[in-house]
């Protein structure tokens, strides 16, 4: 088996909502200077071998429309 | 006219859906509208056969805890591929919010839902113009027209790439935008729902199945729930056998 982690974030370019709230919510926070948050989602998962991992992110983890995936072999 | 309502897990518009199924069907039967409708039912996210029906809808709620992404699980329901090959055959389907979410994850109709510019949740009165489609939806409906139907969620924001907006907009696939100044949640063009290239199949995400009682302060989403009927329903009601 082998350890996977696939790092989904929305396609450069869409608005992300949620990373734009997550940054207005920072000065009130004391942190100054950050910019560009994105906030995207992280799969863990074990599988026999890589074969069906493109075509699971294609079909189900991500949405190609309006995600961006990497597929990460840990 | 005999509607199937998908029911899954997480669902929770699906009873007003089905009573506004009933309610614009009244009427509309062999025998002045009790007929027909009484086969109207919820279809759990299990069957497989929807061969009973004349219209299906894909109800609004949060199908499967809307894990992963908006309607990103219910797509694989087996009554979903149920609902591809109704709609393949030309069978009216009707997506309402999280039902228009889990028919763009299908590929059923193009586009997605992202989540509403403000991150809120919207809940109010709101006002849509009627595109100029050509939906049996849209029947009942004039292009230019102004009704009022509710909105109510909060991953609304209807988003296409660059060179399918322009196909969805060239190809009249643009059934209902938000009024003007209306756009609740950030959606491209002011866009609130579309059709399929064939118009058999519509999303929006605002409620037409919360506006059919004047208690709810409009009855518009009847005109929606009797497009695919229209004038000639009555003759097909009428003439209809079930199965």
């Amino acid at each position: 088996m082998i350890s996977v982690r696939v790092l989904i974030r929305p396609k450069e370019g869409i608005l992300d909502a949620q990373g734009k709230a997550v940054e207005s919510a920072l000065p009130a926070l004391g942190f100054d200077g950050i910019e560009h948050v994105r906030v995207g989602r992280v799969v863990e998962l074990r599988a026999e071998d890589d074969r069906s991992l493109e075509e699971l992110c294609e079909k189900l983890l991500a949405n190609p429309l309006i995600e961006d995936y990497e597929i990460e072999i840990l | 006219m005999i509607w199937g309502v998908l029911q899954f897990p997480g669902s929770c518009d699906e009873r007003d859906a089905l009573h506004a199924c009933t309610v614009a069907t009244a009427g509309l039967g062999a025998d002045g509208g009790t007929g027909a409708s009484a086969r109207t039912r919820l279809v759990w996210h299990e069957e497989t056969d929807l061969s009973g029906f004349d219209g299906i809808v894909v109800p609004g709620g949060f199908s499967y805890g809307d894990y992963l992404r908006v309607g990103a699980i219910a797509r694989f329901a087996p009554a979903m591929a149920a609902v591809a090959r109704f709609a393949a055959d030309g069978g009216p389907v009707l997506g309402i919010c999280n039902g228009f979410q889990v028919l763009c994850e299908s590929g059923l109709l193009p586009g997605a839902l992202l989540t509403n510019e403000s991150t809120r949740f919207i809940c109010r009165p709101g006002e849509l113009i009627v595109g100029a489609s050509d939906s049996p939806w849209l029947s009942e409906l004039e292009p230019g027209e102004r009704i009022s139907i509710p909105f109510k969620h909060q991953s609304g924001r209807f988003f296409a790439p660059p060179e399918m907006l322009e196909e969805i907009e060239a190809n009249g696939q643009v059934a209902f935008r938000y009024a003007e100044g209306q756009n609740p949640n950030g959606s491209l063009n002011d866009i609130a729902g579309v059709t399929n290239r064939a118009g058999n199949v519509l999303g929006l995400m605002p409620h037409p199945e919360h506006a059919v009682d004047p208690l709810g302060g409009t009855t518009d989403g009847l005109k929606i729930f009797r497009g695919p009927a229209g004038p000639a329903g009555v003759r097909e009601a009428a003439g209809a056998t079930g199965g």
